[in-house]
């Protein structure tokens, strides 16, 4: 018995010796990574240059979180590293992509700074709670804006053998993803892209299973543009035909590995993976995705919101030539008063870095399309103002 | 770690109060404590020892006693609350249910009005798993057999370290890994079976990329191979050598030795072991959740396995990021009660046959 | 082994169809073993092939990954491995002392009694519970009703649930091995009941016990399912379990598999895994270790 004893202590400190040792190891190398604050680094890797325009940044210190989208998370992050890269790490700022609902209710229960969203705060009951209601009591009784700041174009990806050209307008797109154009030779596309020889194949749609921002945004631009093709309601859950998968990347990787199929996806996941997206005819003639374009379509935007709040309305029907209307808004939400004194200083400094016209511009290489300059200039101003 | 251990308890002596007061709170515990009293002397060779000693063992018997069955007390209580707790919150919303629950295949959650009903999920859930249980437990036996039988030692030993393996990738790898690598590799395979033998309806052509319900199966297979093979190994190594050395002294060949004495002995512990397989491949989230396509919701409803679906953990988790009221999240409460029940019974199932098992041995 | 002997002995080699089973049976079992291995195979060296270059980078186990953007090479997962070590930790913290002890009440006290057995059958009831479920009942307790933010904490308590039964079934098992007469002895001397727990049988069964402690901690560091429903996953260094943000090495790679598959941050992915896989092989190993030695005692 002692014997056994004996082994089992010999036996615990070799465990507690292991463990310890385990810990130690990781517990020595506790670098939180700096290397946004070497400007070196962070310039280095060819991130878009948000170089000259830092100069009236004030640099603030302190902690900020934030939470929301996972729409402008790729956006968001390269931007928070280029302002610590500008600002030698002196703001921690952190974005976590939880998705657009759990970033509104975390900023008005109080556990982010701010919040970032495909949808602006409503105003009308929904289960119970009145978003901007809400979001003005956790503001001290002033109310939260909603500052538009990244545009994500949404891009048709489609995966067809022989076709590097492909023209499509949201009539057909509807009908293509609502089951009643089957085949790639249909006429109904066949009249839209004359010239190209398409195969008698049966079009794959694959669509998002996840409820996601994107797929609300799509339906809605499907619905408003469509012709009345789409009847369904637009929501976040997609309600047309099609395999489901799960997150962009899941969509972008069934197009990837099916041949002819097609779905929606955000730009970048399109452009990263190569995949050939068709060009939409807005009535006015087919436009090619870029940054540009898509301006073009948010610069016709009408701006809902009152004062500085820049709540838009995208305009998806009948917009002019060379506008790529297929698109999702996010904003920043955020209070225009009431938050404590040193947060609001970064947040102001670090959402007007966000604004300003090279880190917009440098977005695009993102997959991110700039805000157009008028909407931009309201922004910067809305930004000035938060107290 | 023991010394420690005991350390605490004595630390805690001094405050065996409101453990006892504890003890004394719940009901059944007196009652056990004076049973248990007796068959302890009589159990052993009846050491009644000093009575000077039994005041001190009282107390630290009173404590850690009172400790032990706290434990035991907490487990019932916490599964029991679990299961309350679960269904008061799937209750309202099963009441609001305006489709019938067991079998629609309908989910609506986020509207008014909710439609909901588990039909789809439930033979999604059922079948992949039963599929990958079909594929896993014959391979897993005959690894288990390669090792324990047919293996030079040198070899079965890196053998069933690397199966063994396989449990430590995180399921997450296994989707990346099996829709990436495995489901085009299988698309040739899905599609000449349903060539063949598309009449049928679980083999009927379904969706064009690999997230089918085949691929999961198989994605499945592989992982719940480990643990098949694990408890199969067990239960072939204790395999009492009388036995086997009685039938190769008749002159039976190897097989004939194991269909007679190994299998036959190890029969109960492949099932249950099976079982488990079972309950894990009900219960797997992730990588059924990265694999599989889901249907449209206007889609109807396909059996086959070439088809895509939802199993009942990939719908919780995929639509884990929205649970933002109380009747939706209720609604996937409610599926997530019915998986429960379903891999509790499997599981019961395993018990059932694994303790018949030991009896009769 | 003993067929060689056989041979030997036998007059007559097994008939025609005999023999011809006995291959075919040899045939089919070697192929089982090849099946198994060649999935294993591709997996491993999918992930060691990716994920190498990566965890001998330098920086990989010392380094965060704030700041570093999708696009960007760099960074580590030191974050991720303090929060997967973190929950892991909190949820043996509970699991182990109510499983333990729970077994000890199983075998030492209620040995053969109804409450044994209402026990036994809650545990099996436990064993079956799917991780998800686990984890959407600590969502609806913690997050539903009582209104806190998603937490690390939250996320070990679910993982308790896991982990209990696995704990508790090994220590059963190990402590039904402990001979009687090792009690007897211990009760014969006079030694008090609870000591002799102490003292003589959790001792005994040490090994065995801190097997399953182990490999019930390698389940859990291995799970997603309830990180994705109750904590957050951050980019950044957090010690702290209450808060809502946390990496882990599972929800690292769940965010990196959403990126681009040329991207950098998609190439850590496998590099997470096969860092995932590595910890979850130590311990592995370690739970082997323990036993070996309990084996080398006995004899």
């Amino acid at each position: 018995m002692s014997m056994n004893r004996r082994a089992a202590s010999r036996l615990s400190s070799v465990a507690a010796v292991l463990a310890i040792g385990t810990l130690g190891l990781t517990a020595c190398g506790s670098d939180p990574v700096t290397a946004g604050a070497e400007p070196g680094a962070a310039g280095g890797s060819g991130s878009a240059g948000g170089s000259a325009s830092a100069s009236d940044l004030t640099c603030a210190e302190g902690k900020l979180t934030a939470e929301g989208s996972s729409a402008q998370a790729n956006a968001i992050s390269e931007v928070i590293s280029q302002y610590n890269a500008e600002c030698g790490d002196k703001a921690s700022i952190e974005y976590n992509p939880t998705g657009s609902g759990a970033g509104i209710k975390s900023f008005y229960n109080g556990l982010v700074d701010f919040a970032g969203s495909d949808s602006a705060l409503k105003s009308e009951e929904k289960d119970g709670v009145v978003e901007t209601e809400k979001a003005e009591q956790r503001c001290e009784g002033n109310p939260a804006w909603n500052l538009p700041m990244v545009v994500g174009p949404i891009a048709f990806a489609y995966n067809v053998d022989g076709v590097d050209k492909l023209v499509l307008n949201a009539e057909v797109l509807s009908q293509i993803f609502n089951g009643e154009i089957k085949t790639w030779n249909d006429p109904k596309i066949a009249k839209l892209n004359s010239g190209v020889t398409l195969p008698s194949e049966n079009i794959t749609v694959f669509f998002r299973s996840d409820e996601s921002g994107t797929t609300e945004n799509v339906t809605k631009f499907l619905a408003a543009a469509g012709e009345g093709a789409w009847t369904d309601e637009p929501g976040k859950s997609w309600t047309g035909t099609g395999e489901g998968k799960n997150k962009s990347s899941g969509v972008a990787e069934g197009v990837t590995n099916t041949k002819n199929s097609i779905s929606y996806m955000e730009w970048s996941y399109a452009s990263d993976n190569s995949l050939k997206i068709a060009q939409l005819d807005n009535g006015a003639g087919p436009v090619e995705l870029t940054g540009q374009a898509v301006a073009k379509a948010v610069s016709e935007a009408e701006i809902k919101g009152s004062g500085n709040d820049l709540t838009l309305e995208v305009k998806y029907a009948g917009t002019a030539e060379g506008a790529y209307p297929a698109l999702l808004v996010t904003y920043e939400i955020v209070c225009s008063k009431g938050l404590e004194a040193d947060k609001t200083a970064i947040v102001k400094d670090f959402l007007s870095f966000f604004a300003s016209a090279d880190t917009q511009a440098g977005l695009e290489e993102l997959g991110y399309a700039p805000l157009p300059d008028e909407l931009r200039s309201k922004v910067e101003t809305a930004v000035k103002a938060i107290q | 770690m023991s010394v420690t251990r005991t350390g605490n308890t004595e630390a805690l002596d001094p405050e065996q109060s409101p453990l006892e007061q504890h003890g004394d709170v719940s009901t059944p515990m007196p009652k056990l404590q004076v049973r248990s009293r007796p068959t302890v002397a009589t159990g052993t060779s009846e050491p009644r020892t000093g009575v000077r000693l039994a005041k001190i063992r009282r107390t630290g018997d009173r404590v850690f006693f009172g400790m032990s069955t706290g434990s035991g007390v907490l487990i019932v209580l916490l599964v029991v609350f679990v299961g309350v707790f679960l269904l008061a919150l799937a209750l309202p919303s099963l009441l609001a249910n305006q489709a019938n629950f067991l079998t629609s295949r309908e989910w609506t959650v986020s509207g008014s009005e909710l439609r909901f009903g588990i039909a789809g999920l439930l033979w999604t859930t059922v079948l992949s798993s039963v599929v990958a249980m079909a594929i896993a437990v014959p391979i897993a036996i005959g690894v288990a057999l390669f090792i324990t039988q047919y293996a030079p030692r040198r070899v079965a030993g890196p053998l069933a370290f690397t199966v063994d393996l396989l449990a430590a990738v995180p399921s997450i790898i296994f989707g990346l890994w099996g829709i990436a690598v495995l489901g085009p590799l299988l698309v040739p395979t899905s599609d000449w079976l349903s060539s063949r033998l598309g009449f049928i309806p679980i083999f009927a052509p379904g969706i064009r990329s690999p997230g089918t319900v085949f691929v999961v199966s198989v994605v499945l297979a592989i992982m719940i191979l480990p643990i098949v093979t694990a408890i199969s190994r067990d239960v072939f190594t204790q395999t009492p050598r009388d036995h086997v050395e009685a039938a190769l002294s008749l002159g039976a060949t190897r097989w004939e030795m194991i269909r007679t004495a190994v299998l036959p002995y190890g029969r109960s512990g492949v099932i249950s072991a099976s079982m488990l397989g079972l309950g894990r491949a009900l219960g797997e989230t992730v990588a059924v959740m990265i694999i599989l396509s889901k249907p449209a919701d206007n889609s109807g409803f396909a059996p086959s396995l070439f088809a895509g679906g939802e199993t009942f953990a990939s719908k919780i988790a995929n639509n884990a990021a929205e649970f933002d009221t109380p009747s939706k999240t209720g609604a996937f409460i409610a599926s997530g009660l019915v998986l429960f029940i379903v891999t509790f019974a499997v599981n019961a199932v395993a018990r059932i046959i694994s303790d018949r098992g030991h009896a009769r041995s | 082994m003993s067929v060689t002997s056989t041979d030997q002995v036998t007059f007559t080699r097994p008939s025609g169809a005999r023999a011809v089973k006995n291959s075919l049976a040899t045939v089919c079992v070697s192929l089982a073993a090849v099946l198994a291995i060649i999935p294993l195979v591709s997996i491993l060296y999918s992930v060691i092939s990716k994920g190498f270059s990566l965890i001998v980078s330098s920086g990989w186990w010392t380094l965060s990954q704030r700041g570093i953007t999708p696009r960007r090479e760099g960074g580590g997962i030191y974050h991720a491995v303090v929060g997967t070590v973190e929950i892991a930790l909190i949820c043996a913290l509970i699991a182990v002392p109510i499983g333990v002890l729970g077994a000890i009440f199983l075998i030492e006290y209620a040995r053969g009694k109804k409450a044994a057995r209402i026990v036994s059958f809650t545990v099996d009831i436990l064993s079956g519970v799917p991780s998800i479920v686990a984890a959407l009942f600590i969502y609806a307790l913690f997050i539903t009703i009582f209104g806190w933010g998603r937490s690390a904490i939250a996320t070990s308590c679910a993982l308790v649930l896991l982990m209990l039964p696995t704990v508790l079934r090994s220590t059963e098992e190990m402590l039904k091995l402990v001979p009687d007469s090792l009690r007897e002895a211990a009760y014969a001397l006079g030694v008090p009941k609870w000591k002799t727990i102490l003292r003589v049988t959790v001792p005994t069964a040490f090994s065995g016990i801190s097997t399953g402690i182990v490999l019930g901690l390698a389940r859990v560091m291995g799970e997603t399912a309830p990180l994705l429903i109750l904590v957050a996953y951050g980019q950044g260094i957090n010690y702290s379990p209450t808060s809502d943000v946390m990496a882990a090495l599972p929800t690292m790679i769940n965010s990196g598999r959403d990126q681009a598959q040329q991207m950098p941050g998609y190439e850590r992915v496998w590099g997470a895994a096969l860092s995932l896989i590595l910890i979850v092989m130590a311990l592995n190993l370690l739970a082997r270790a323990i036993a070996r030695m309990s084996k080398l005692r006995e004899k």
